[in-house]
Order: structure tokens, then sequence, then C-alpha cells
């Protein structure tokens, strides 16, 4: 649906050059919600604004549902945004025009009739619940209910991508999972293709179903968020994702567990679990068979996007061999084992 | 200094001069804003472009608008006497004083115009453009009801410049208030004179600036 290829951006003129993204490839299939995270500077935004020429790339093309953006005239390029939708961190609403008028701008832009206008905002008002809303301010609303109405206003020309630019990065956690329930709600109704920056691993693991990791102005690992997420290879990833664990879970928390005192020939093992075996009793049935013991260091269970996977980091107690069993049964069992220790 | 007497005051007098102050103002306005607008316009997009030829275009019309308005306005009444008779026959009375009131103000009011649409949330106009709106278009429906409340604002403040200049352009015999408080008030001692006119002055000031924070205060949608 969205392809970059060899996206180069570059800033300034002769005296100060900037490089922004160099040589990027991007490939976003129809209907899945893709992420992009990074940290402030990474070339996320001059990213995302790319895809519609909001920001013109220096060398490379820009394909949007199999039109070559980047070579259209000025005319031809108004008429493929109309068919990408765009929410951002500020949201960006018409602070002179109600929630109504706001909704309808895109619709105005190409001369909808009134009454065809007023039955396609009904219906978006109604889809983001703002129906009580409609002759309100911007000024008059908060932050999510300002995000809902940009959501409403992105999906008035019927697109075929949304684009969102940090748009839940202004809002606090609570209204954070309400606006991408909303996003995941219309990616499953309309089959709608979202495109997603953020710096926010909680985001990507919320709702994403592919995620792409940039840095310095290139993407540095992509693939499924599970495995992006439960196997990190770049430094980069793992920093995100050590940040938004808790203290325990985190790298910082491994480092406390490991520096417990323990006997010498126990083993200090991570087991990483995913899907309907996140639930199933593995571990204990295991080492009853084996009979060796265990403590558990740290662990998590939790979802990415509707996926439960868990991870932990035990220490087996008992002889070697008895040990070895029990890692070799783990992975007959098909659970990720990986000795740390 | 003797009593003031209010009664040698000739008020047809007074109210000729208070009609051709209100005519030189009306028309005045109505052209600075006619031409200043789209001035202002056109300058806040040549400055926001990327084309080099555009940016020499504004560089050229900033140029200009600097020089108009670092004339003292009695000067630029006198410079413009031969175009003034150009373009409306006569270069004295009321109607000689329009071009020069205009082309004075416009220059100001288009400043004015381009600092208030340069007000507007940068985000606003790209989200338009990502929507797939023209430059037209972003003009019409984003950058000017949403900078309302400053083009108000620099309505306000140009046609109260406007009410100051009309004042000089006794020079051209244009009359008005201004031209009567001058010629009677100060150079033939009559105070009288130029107090009521002064006055007069003072409160279409005070109305037209009551006004325009009326409708400022109206139009703010923040």
């Amino acid at each position: 649906m969205i392809e970059l290829k060899q996206i180069t951006k570059i800033y300034g003129n002769k005296k100060k050059r900037t490089t922004a993204l160099s040589g990027l490839n991007l490939k976003v299939e129809k209907g899945e919600i893709f992420g992009v995270i990074g940290h402030s500077g990474a070339g996320k935004s001059t990213l995302i604004r790319c895809i519609n020429l909001l920001e013109r790339p220096s060398e490379g093309e820009v394909w949007v549902g199999g039109i070559e953006l980047t070579g259209l005239g000025k005319r031809e390029l108004q008429q493929q945004r109309r068919k990408i939708g765009m929410i951002f961190q500020h949201f960006n609403l018409l602070s002179s025009a109600t929630v109504y008028d706001n909704v309808a701008f895109p619709l105005t832009l190409i001369g909808t009739p009134k009454n065809q206008i007023r039955k396609k905002v009904d219906e978006l008002l109604s889809l983001v619940g703002l129906e009580d809303h409609r002759s309100k301010y911007p000024a008059q609303l908060s932050g999510g209910q300002k995000q809902r109405v940009g959501i409403a206003r992105a999906l008035a020309s019927d697109p075929d991508v949304l684009l969102c630019d940090e748009a839940t990065s202004a809002l606090d956690p609570q209204t954070t999972d309400s606006i991408l329930k909303l996003l995941l709600d219309i990616n499953k109704r309309f089959g709608l293709t979202i495109l997603l920056i953020t710096h926010e691993m909680h985001v990507i693991q919320s709702i994403c179903d592919r995620v792409a990791v940039i840095h310095e102005g290139g993407i540095v690992e992509e693939g499924p968020v599970t495995e992006v997420f439960l196997k990190p290879q770049h430094t980069v990833t793992r920093e995100f994702i050590n940040r938004d664990a808790s203290g325990a879970e985190g790298e910082e928390g491994l480092r406390l567990a490991a520096s417990v005192p323990r006997p010498t020939w126990a083993k200090l093992v991570r087991i990483t679990f995913l899907g309907a075996k996140t639930y199933e009793s593995v571990l204990s049935q295991v080492v009853r068979e084996t009979g060796v013991h265990f403590a558990i260091l740290q662990g998590t269970i939790s979802t990415i996007k509707d996926v439960p996977y868990g991870k932990l980091t035990v220490s087996f107690e008992g002889d070697s061999g008895q040990v070895e069993q029990t890692l070799a049964l783990l992975k007959e069992r098909e659970l990720d084992v990986e000795v740390i220790g | 200094m003797d009593q003031l007497d209010f009664s040698k005051i000739d008020w047809s007098e007074m109210a000729t001069a208070s009609g051709d102050t209100l005519q030189m103002m009306g028309f005045s306005t109505l052209f600075t804003f006619l031409i200043g607008l789209p001035l202002g316009i056109l300058l806040y997009i040549f400055s926001k472009s990327n084309a080099p030829v555009l940016i020499w275009i504004y560089r050229v019309l900033s140029f200009i608008v600097n020089i108009v308005r670092s004339v003292p306005f009695i000067i630029l009444i006198i410079a413009l006497i031969p175009f003034t008779r150009m373009i409306m026959g006569v270069s004295s009375g009321v109607e000689g004083t329009i071009p020069p009131l205009v082309i004075g103000a416009a220059p100001f009011f288009a400043r004015l115009v381009e600092t208030a649409l340069r007000e507007v949330d940068r985000g606003v106009i790209e989200a338009s453009y990502a929507m797939g709106a023209s430059t037209a278009q972003v003009v019409r429906k984003v950058l000017l009801p949403e900078s309302l409340p400053g083009l108000i604002a620099g309505m306000t403040i140009t046609a109260v410049t406007l009410v100051s200049y009309t004042a000089m352009s006794g020079m051209i015999g244009g009359g008005g208030l201004g031209d009567l408080a001058i010629r009677y008030g100060y150079y033939r001692y009559e105070t009288e004179v130029m107090i009521i006119s002064v006055f007069f002055m003072v409160v279409l000031v005070q109305v037209l600036q009551m006004l325009g924070d009326r409708l400022v205060i109206y139009f703010t949608r923040k």
C-alpha cells in the first residue's frame, strides 16, 4: 500500500547540511497497522511527512496505492492527498471552526453538496463519539476529544491510508489507550492501512502488526511486533523495550536478579513464550518430570496487540544432567530458552 | 488667556468639516483595505515560498512597502500631487486627499495583514495541505478565517491612523476637522474651534477603537 524506495532527505544549504533520511526503504501492506519507532531526531517525523510529500524527499520514490506520488504534478498530488488521511500530535484543528465544520473541511475542499456533507459528518461524529459536541469550538474540548475530531476529519474523504504523526504523544495514558482503541477499531472495520510514528513502545505493543525501528535516518530493525519485541537485535530496539518495561522487567532488574547469591551449580535461564502456550502449565510439568527445583527471579506475562506472551528469568537447581534435560524438554515444547548465567 | 467662548463657533462649518473627515476616512479606509489585504496576503505567500523568483518578488515588494512607510505622510502628499491629479482630475479637496491617504496607509495595513497571517498556527496550514487543499483554498478557508481577529485589530489600527492622516490633508486643501483645528484653532488663535474639532476627532477614534475591540472579542475562539 505504501512503499518508500531509497528515500534520502537532506535539509539545509551548501554551508550546512543535515541528512534526515539516508536511502531508506519501507513497505507497508494493505490493511496492516505499521509502527515506526525512534528517538526524537531519528528522522521519523521527516519519514511520515515524506509519504504525503509535505516534505519532498531529496532522492527516492514514494508510492501509495500503486501511484508514484513523487512523479505527480501539483494538481494530481492534491487529488491523491485526499486519499491519505493524517492526524497530528497537536491535532491541528481550525480554531475558528466548530467541530462539525472541522470534520466537514476536507469535503468542502472538493465541493461536496451540503446534504451529503451533513450525512457523512453525522456518521463520523457518532463513530468517534462526539455527537453532542458538534457545535463546540476546539478550544472547548479536551485533548482526547480534539484528537477524535482529528480522526473524524481524516476519515471524511474515505482515505485508503491513515498517517498518525505522534498522535497520542500529547495525551495522558488513559486517553492514549482510548484513542488507540479507536484506531484499532477503525482499522478492523474499514480495513484502513495505518502507518504511525511514535517514541512509545507501548503504542507499538498495543496496536501494531509490524514495526520498524528508525535510527539516524535509517531503519535498523524491522519485523512482526512479537518478533522484534521478544527478540530485539539492535541496541536501540532494546533500549526502547527496556525503557518501557517496569524496573523489575528491564535490564536493571535482570542485573539485580543475577547478583543475588545462589549455588554455583544453579543455571540462570531466560524463557520466552508466545501465544496460547503462555497460559499452559509447561514449566511445572517439566520440572516434575526432571526433578529440578527452580526459583523465578523476574517475570512478566502480558500481551502484544492480542497475542499473549511471557518472559521469565528462572534459576534451575539440580545436578547438571537434570538441568540439561529440563532445558531440552522446554525446547521440545517450543519455548524459547536462553542460558544467561 | 481670555475666557473661552464657544458661542463664536460656526457650527455649520464644523458640520461640513466633520462630513469631510468622515468622507475622507470612509473612502480611504475602504480603498486601503481593498489594496492592502491582497498585498498583505501576497507578502505572506511570497515570504513562505521556496521558489527563488517569488522570494525575489517578496524582497522587492517588501522594500517598496518599507520606503512608502518611512516617508513622512506630509511629504508623501506633496510628492503625490501629480499622480493624484492624473487619476482624480484634481489634486485638492476631499477627492484629492484620497489617493495619498490610500497610498500612505495601504502598505502599513499590508504589513499588519502579513503579521496577522504569520500568527496562524503552522500545523493547521500543513494539515490543510495534507488534506489536498490548494494554496487559494488555504488562503480562503484557513488563513483568513483563522486570522480574522488579528485582521480586524489591524483594520482598527489602520482606520485610527487614517483619522490622524486626514488632519494633515489640510496642506492640500483637503478640509476636515484636522484642517479646521490647524487653520482656525492654531493659526487664528480660535482655541474654541481647536478644542471642539479635536474633541470630535477623539470621539471618532474612540468609537472606531471600541467597535474594533468588540469585533475582535466576538470573533476570537481561542
